[in-house]
């Protein structure tokens, strides 16, 4: 299968603490990887690293045959930041339609970059006084508008309904289905079962890569919870 | 940079502030309401006119230094800056989007309040009221440029307010309006002479005194925007694609 992103012995310092250390792994074009890990893992840092805007020690990130963050592919990816990033004093269309044209796109792009994340019917009012989940879908509407061929989602679902979940991971999976490749960190298990492939990550290192049910397979569970659990213990066992 | 982008840029800063009804407001009004007590306090006559005419100029620099410091602080805070980094937009884009949109917004501010000082208040000048209005906007460039430099080095909007005191209160104090230039100690005519607003007060007085531009005043203004493309280099070694 062909790489899409490909990271190689990544080192990343944050303040004096370093994040990634010697980080390695790579994600398939046209795939959904769930990034899973606990808090502070060094989740967001790599997602940084990947969408080139995050300082790297030493290492490389190569991003659909390009060093990350170089211009061509500012064109081709798209990124959802944790926090939402959109403007708060625009409404949620013009948010969807500056980051249109900032493509080369127009007004009929961002319609649809909001339809599909259901927020038409909130495309007039100002972000600022949205509810915290649709702020978060005004967001990933920026992210997708430009229809790139990477999109990188720092935890995209945080604070939506399970409906309106479910209708997501559809359109992600409709964007993967028509050749896109997806990183999305979770700490949401259920949802890690809906990817393709997971990377597991801890304290900066990855401890686990693979399918969601052949990660279940080896640590002999159905939960995935459980199955996270089980190798990190494994791999204390094995260390100590 | 393309021009593409930086047309929606600048498309976008307006509208952001347009949304904001009250901030409009203030940067319309408040000048005028600054030039009605001023009229007040020196009975109109000769004091008002040297004094509301520099003051036409000191407005929009101080306005826009503050508007445009706290705006870049939450393009910075808010992640918007961080997610531009990921798109094609160009730093150029974005400091020449800022320039130019709240430059726009300053031509409007300036227009009122030279209007009603000359209209209503009965401001003299021996020159152009065009030209006063060409230096107050050069001058609110100048504070947006200083703004998107100044807001690198505020993690809140409580510190990036804190600098217009230090960026303009110095400037206000020695650009001879209160104490002519060439009769302060040595020391501070040098500090003056290395402010960018000491050249547009005098500017605005050569506009004040000659019926024709003066060779003075094109200078002036001609060092007021080297200090305005001065201040925008450095405020683009401070927009930094990667961050730690």
């Amino acid at each position: 299968m062909e790489t899409a992103i490909e990271v190689t012995d990544l080192v990343i310092n944050r303040g004096k603490r370093e994040v990634l250390h010697g980080f390695s792994c790579a994600i398939p074009r046209g795939s959904i990887t769930g990034l899973l890990g606990p808090s502070g893992s060094g989740k967001t840092t790599l997602m940084r690293a990947v969408v080139g805007v995050q300082l790297v020690a030493s290492g490389r990130v190569t991003v659909l045959g390009e060093p990350a963050g170089s211009a061509p592919l500012r064109r081709k990816i798209g990124y959802l930041t944790q926090a939402p990033s959109v403007y708060d004093d625009l409404t949620v269309r013009e948010n969807a339609r500056y980051f249109a044209s900032l493509y080369g796109l127009g007004a009929a792009d961002a319609e649809a970059a909001l339809d599909g994340v259901g927020l038409s019917g909130a495309a007039h009012q100002l972000v600022g006084n949205l509810s915290g989940g649709q702020r978060s879908r005004a967001s990933l509407a920026c992210a997708i508008v430009g229809r790139p061929e990477v999109l990188v989602l720092d935890e995209p679902t945080v604070g939506q309904d399970p409906l309106l979940r479910d209708e997501l991971w559809a359109r992600f999976r409709a964007l993967a289905a028509d050749g896109a490749t997806i990183l999305v960190s979770s700490h949401v298990m259920d949802e890690a079962n809906r990817c393709d492939r997971l990377l597991l990550i801890r304290d900066g290192h990855l401890i686990g890569d693979d399918t969601p049910a052949a990660i279940k397979a080896t640590a002999g569970t159905d939960d995935l919870d459980e199955a996270f659990l089980r190798i990190i213990r494994q791999q204390e066992k094995a260390a100590a | 940079m393309s021009p593409h982008i930086l047309a929606s840029t600048i498309g976008r800063i307006v509208r952001q502030l347009r949304h904001d009804r009250r901030t409009v407001g203030l940067v319309i009004v408040v000048p005028l309401l600054l030039l009605t007590l001023l009229y007040f306090m020196f009975d109109g006559g000769l004091m008002f006119d040297r004094v509301a005419l520099v003051m036409l100029g000191i407005f929009p620099f101080i306005i826009m230094f503050l508007i445009t410091s706290i705006a870049m602080l939450r393009e910075r805070t808010s992640g918007t800056l961080e997610r531009l980094f990921t798109t094609p937009v160009g730093k150029l884009d974005l400091l020449f989007g800022y320039g130019i949109a709240f430059g726009l917004v300053a031509a409007a501010q300036a227009t009122v309040a030279a209007g009603l000082a000359y209209w209503l208040f009965d401001l003299h000048t021996a020159g152009s009221l065009w030209l006063v209005i060409v230096i107050a906007v050069a001058n609110a460039v100048l504070g947006v440029a200083l703004g998107l430099l100044c807001s690198a080095f505020a993690r809140t909007e409580f510190q990036a307010v804190q600098f217009m005191p230090v960026v303009a209160i110095p400037q206000i104090l020695l650009c001879g309006l209160f104490v002519a230039r060439d009769s302060m100690a040595g020391w501070l005519q040098v500090i003056s002479d290395v402010l960018p607003l000491s050249y547009s007060v005098e500017a605005l007085t050569e506009v004040g005194a000659h019926a024709d531009p003066t060779g003075t005043m094109w200078r002036d203004l001609g060092i007021v925007i080297g200090a305005i493309i001065l201040a925008l280099v450095l405020g683009a070694t401070t927009l930094r694609r990667r961050t730690a």
